[in-house]
């Protein structure tokens, strides 16, 4: 036997080739040379000249950080003409500083006439052996790839949702509870968690090496990024391009293949990489922006995204706190105008997001040239107080760099920007501080970006407001306040009383106006629908309390519409249509469509019931699955609407048509639905039933063979009748009368 | 589908702790064949019996020096056996709680059972110190006062591999069933002691709790993987599965109505660090054969220890690890409900 399969392996040997793989992990043995460099570009001179040349070029060589000396350098010597030859070898001593030196030194100015250029030794060696002769690349042949948006022409009308449970990515399909089903699975799918793109064509997992794109009906591999141990990922909002991060920075191992879509050496100790995703070219690597604060309490966390993207990909910005935000230009990635802006003290900013509007006059030919002229892009950024200046607020347009608005600010302990998502209005959140520091309040300046000179409306608050919301496409927003003692210490078992508000922009005076307070709450986290009007309030990662409120903004929408504009209550349209409760929830999201809601206890945040639930925008439960090690929940993002405002306009005027084609295709559901279950049960309890007919008379069997008497009836125990007395004593008072 | 239905069982008539009664956490509970007694044993080393009905306590069985781990009662309630952590099996009168017999081995009983002609008693002794676990078999000396029994076993023998955590008499005589700590269920012939039938795969974790129906044609287990599951005696095939998002510690049979009642919850150790929401100290009820959950009882304010089922199907019992015995009374809606509609259905 052993015989056998030895020689089965042999012939295994003999029929495959290894070299590739060989040569893939051949040890590179150490010659020695790793660590020395070729200098070119150095004077030609004579002998006398050579002890200050050699000087000079340490010199040069430690002023940049790599530090020889003068033994260390060895000037070849053409003894026909007494000079040298032009060039020198520099040991480094060691293969790391040699490629620091290779890269700091590389096209260095010695003097007006010489420019070094340098070279490592083995490079020297490496390049010369490359193969010269040319071999035509073979065409691949052509194979059409599947449709990525494929899953939109769904003839039912469904969403997608992806799950990850322990180590089971699963795809499902989500509509009515008949047509739910899974799509797609795949165990090890991921290693770290998966992610949609924002409209939702590609489905990114991460792995050790890198980044991997899957897409279309059969969720094949599209695009991979090898940015090995990945921690972060960021698309762009038009899908573009990906941005991934590293905590380690990133090395070039010297048998890395090379090509556009790998580092390449001079990526060395970057942790960020912007990506092509069509091509899946490397565009450019960052480094982390280091918080080079003297003050360690200000390391703070790292941002993400670090690169904020311009809402149509054209450019990408990214902040140096304190110093400037500089743009690149894309697809190049090369900076905007050759040089950042340069803004003293800056410490965040925000792109404006484009409207549909603007999506809408981008599409449209250039005819529009000379009429209204296209938005530009527009940027926020604010900066802190310093001395004597105010923290001030500025609105910028982008590639002009024209300033649009400045507000000055005091008393600023922290701001924080949100755009409304059609960029029609930037709200800043101010948390200010009073004059002691003592305690906090807000204020919500808030930029009407449409209209002329950009006004600014104040809104003042008391209390300290830890959350704030617009609501998508809408003139409304909403903020959790808190004015909790226990604000800013949190401890276990404490759970935050807020309020929350809501305003809305009063179109008469044209300034933002409460609507409604909801007060004694312990609400957190605000999650509008993304078609607006609904929102859902929820506790999210609180111990005790994980309640969910389901609020209607126009409830009345119905008889307003009818009774075109009547004047009714202010806020008097705000009705609470559910609330419920998911134990433990850490997550809380929106399907595309505004329909459904889902929440998720993650096991990442803590292990108790763990799982995920689907409700309507009601509050009714649809779904709910308790899952160990359950992990993510993620809706699969919609892309934007193909059908024009006219044509959305009229489906809205015929909805009475389409909706009654929708109730009979459901009632023809729901009868076939219930007779299916009931054909199961009838099934399961024939099974049984059969099972158990089959075990009495087994056991009859058995007790006749062993001749025992069958005792099958049951005699019916005669009830008996305990009627029990109690008597208790409730009281006992002894009373002495005296006569 | 719990929430459409109202959890059915509705008053719940004692706490015994109340009473102050058992001082530590229930090992196991068990009703006499009629219903009247119930029979409990605890960590505190004491065996009660209570009147079902009103939970009245009649009488104890004091004796074990030792956490009391499991008792039987036989079909008779003539004799009690009870096995304890002081490595003693004991057999007592139930009518005078008079011990008439003590049995002592080299480590705790964790099981015992009767047989379904109370001839005979199985017993599971430990695995510990060097010992294995060991099934015994003692075959009962029914006349007189039954305090003349023999000291030895009539049959006793070694499960290999992983050691049994539960046990019981099928309907063919010299035939027991084993739940094990590994999750394996196991038939056992006493006599030669050879394992005839094995499901290596019956669950995933220790089998916590095995129950019979009434005629020990098929069983219901409980393990710490967080499933019950009912099993076909004859082939040790599952036939049904019902799976908690909590470790399971018994699970009984409903007579009369298919029901299962499920019950368990956070490990002992962790209790203290988790709330009563979190830690589903509930009896659940599932439904026998759809596997679907009907409805939940709460009350315990620790994880479910042990349930036992009226054999009228009239009311049932819980012990809990925070020593409280609650019996419920199944109110009339629970027999009047029909939720799945007329069925014709073999107990």
């Amino acid at each position: 036997m052993a015989s056998l399969n030895g020689t089965s392996h042999n012939s295994i040997d003999d029929e495959l080739d290894f070299s590739d793989i060989e040569a893939k992990y051949r040890v590179d043995f150490d010659d020695g040379f790793d660590s020395i460099i070729v200098v070119d570009g150095v004077p030609v001179i004579d002998r006398s000249k050579l002890d200050k040349l050699l000087a000079k070029i340490s010199k040069e060589f430690s002023r940049k950080g790599a530090v020889i000396k003068q033994d260390d350098i060895f000037v070849p010597w053409d003894d026909n003409v007494g000079k040298s030859k032009g060039f020198i070898f520099v040991d480094l001593g060691n293969p790391d500083a040699a490629a620091f030196a290779a890269g700091a030194m590389n096209g260095h100015p010695f003097d007006a006439k010489h420019t070094f250029r340098i070279n490592r030794f083995t490079d020297v060696e490496r390049y010369a052996n490359i193969d010269e002769t040319y071999v035509e690349p073979a065409v691949e042949e052509y194979r059409p790839k599947e449709h990525l948006r494929a899953w939109l022409a769904d003839s039912q009308g469904r969403d997608q949702y992806v799950t990850y449970r322990g180590d089971d990515v699963e795809i499902h399909w989500h509509g009515k509870p008949s047509q739910c089903e899974i799509a797609y699975a795949k165990k090890n799918w991921t290693e770290l968690y998966a992610s949609w793109s924002p409209l939702g064509t590609y489905f990114a997992t991460l792995f050790r090496q890198g980044v991997r794109l899957w897409g279309g009906p059969s969720w094949e591999p599209q695009h991979r990024f090898a940015h090995p141990l990945v921690k972060l990922i960021d698309f762009s909002p038009c899908e573009n391009y990906i941005v991934t991060w590293s905590h380690d920075p990133i090395s070039v191992p010297a048998n890395l293949p090379q090509g556009p879509e790998f580092f390449s050496p001079e990526d060395e100790g970057n942790n960020i990489a912007v990506w092509e995703i069509k091509s899946g070219h490397l565009l450019r690597t960052f480094p982390t922006t280091a918080y080079e604060n003297e003050d360690p309490a200000m390391k703070k966390q790292m941002q993400w995204p670090a690169l904020k993207w311009s809402s149509d990909d054209k450019f990408v910005a990214r902040v140096t706190p304190g110093q400037h935000i500089s743009v690149y230009e894309l697809p190049t990635m090369g900076l905007h105008d050759k040089k950042s802006l340069k803004i003293e003290g800056v410490v965040d900013f925000e792109w404006c997001p484009h409207g549909e509007k603007d999506k809408e006059d981008a599409d449209k030919p250039v005819k529009a040239e000379k009429g209204a002229k296209k938005r530009e892009n527009m940027l926020a950024y604010w900066t802190p107080e310093v001395a004597n200046q105010p923290a001030r607020v500025t609105l910028i347009n982008f590639p002009s760099r024209t300033v649009l608005r400045q507000k000055n600010l005091f008393n600023v302990t922290e701001c924080k920007l949100h755009w409304q998502n059609q960029g029609d209005f930037l709200c800043v959140k101010v948390d200010r501080h009073t004059k002691t520091k003592k305690s906090i309040f807000c204020n919500l300046e808030i930029f009407r970006v449409r209209e002329k000179d950009y006004p600014v409306e104040v809104v003042e608050l008391k209390d300290t407001v830890t959350d704030f919301s617009w609501e998508p496409k809408g003139e409304r927003f909403a903020i959790v306040s808190s004015n909790d003692p226990n604000l800013g210490n949190p401890g276990p078992g404490i759970t935050i009383k807020t309020d929350i508000s809501f305003y809305q922009l009063d179109r008469t005076k044209n300034d933002f106006k409460l609507l409604r307070t909801l007060t004694s709450r312990t609400s957190n986290t605000i999650r509008w629908s993304p078609r607006g009007r609904h929102v859902v309030l929820a506790t999210v990662g609180s111990s005790t309390k994980s309640e969910l409120e389901f609020w209607d903004l126009d409830f009345n929408t119905e008889e307003r519409r009818e009774g075109q504009n009547v004047k009714e209550e202010w806020g008097s349209g705000i009705q609470q249509l559910g609330s419920a409760d998911h134990y433990g929830v850490t997550d809380v999201e929106w399907d595309p469509s505004g329909r459904y809601l889902a929440t998720s206890a993650s096991a990442w945040r803590h292990t108790l019931e763990n799982g995920y639930a689907i409700w309507d925008f009601r509050g009714q439960e649809l779904e709910k699955l308790i899952l160990d090690r359950f992990k993510q929940f993620i809706w699969r993002p919609r892309p934007r609407s193909l059908l024009t405002k006219e044509q959305q306009r009229q489906i809205r005027k015929n909805l009475r048509e389409y909706s009654r084609a929708f109730d009979e295709e459901d009632a023809a559901e729901e009868s076939n639905v219930s007779a299916e279950l009931i054909a199961h049960r009838k099934r399961l309890l024939d099974e049984w039933n059969a099972w158990r007919a089959r075990c009495k008379r087994d056991i009859a069997e058995e007790k006749r063979s062993r001749g025992q008497k069958l005792n099958g009836e049951h005699h019916e125990e005669e009830k008996e009748e305990i009627e029990e007395w109690i008597d208790e004593v409730i009281e006992q008072i002894e009373e002495e009368v005296v006569e | 589908m719990c929430n459409a239905l109202e959890p059915y069982p509705g008053r719940c008539v004692t706490d015994h702790a109340a009473g102050g009664c058992h001082e530590r956490s229930l090992t196991q509970i068990k009703f006499n064949s009629e219903g009247d007694l119930l029979f409990s044993c605890s960590k505190d080393h004491i065996i009660n019996v209570w009147f079902s009905h009103n939970g009245e306590r009649l009488g104890t069985y004091d004796g074990h020096n030792g956490t009391v781990w499991t008792i039987d009662v036989d079909s008779q309630s003539r004799f009690l056996v009870s096995g304890s952590a002081d490595n003693e099996l004991r057999l007592w009168n139930v009518s005078d709680g008079k011990c008439l017999y003590v049995w002592e081995f080299p480590t705790a009983v964790k099981r015992v059972a009767f047989s379904d002609d109370d001839e005979r008693v199985v017993c599971i002794t430990e695995q510990r110190m060097g010992h294995q676990c060991v099934i015994r078999v003692f075959k009962l000396n029914r006349d007189g006062d039954g305090t003349t029994q023999s000291l030895e076993p009539e049959h006793m023998f070694s499960p290999i591999g992983s050691k049994a955590t539960v046990c019981a008499f099928t309907y063919t005589p010299n035939l027991i069933i084993t739940g094990h700590e590994s999750g394996k269920v196991a038939l056992f012939d006493v006599v030669t002691g050879t394992e005839v039938l094995n499901n290596e795969r019956a669950h995933m974790d220790v089998v916590t709790d095995l129950q019979l129906s009434a005629d020990r044609s098929y069983f219901v287990t409980s393990s710490k993987d967080k499933t019950a599951r009912i099993h076909d005696t004859k082939t040790l095939r599952v036939l049904k599965t019902f799976a908690t998002e909590t470790p399971l510690n018994s699970a009984a049979l409903a007579p009369n109505k298919p029901y299962v009642l499920v019950g368990g919850g956070q490990e002992a150790m962790q209790v203290t660090t988790t709330s009563l929401r979190q830690g589903k100290f509930e009896t659940r009820f599932w439904h026998k054969v759809f596997e679907e959950e009907v409805g939940r009882v709460k009350g315990h304010f620790g994880p479910i220890n042990t349930i036992a089922v009226h054999p009228a199907g009239t009311s049932y019992a819980s012990g809990g690890e925070d020593g409280f015995i609650r019996v419920h009374h199944f109110d009339e809606s629970y027999f009047r409900v029909k939720p799945y509609g007329d069925l014709q259905l073999e107990d």
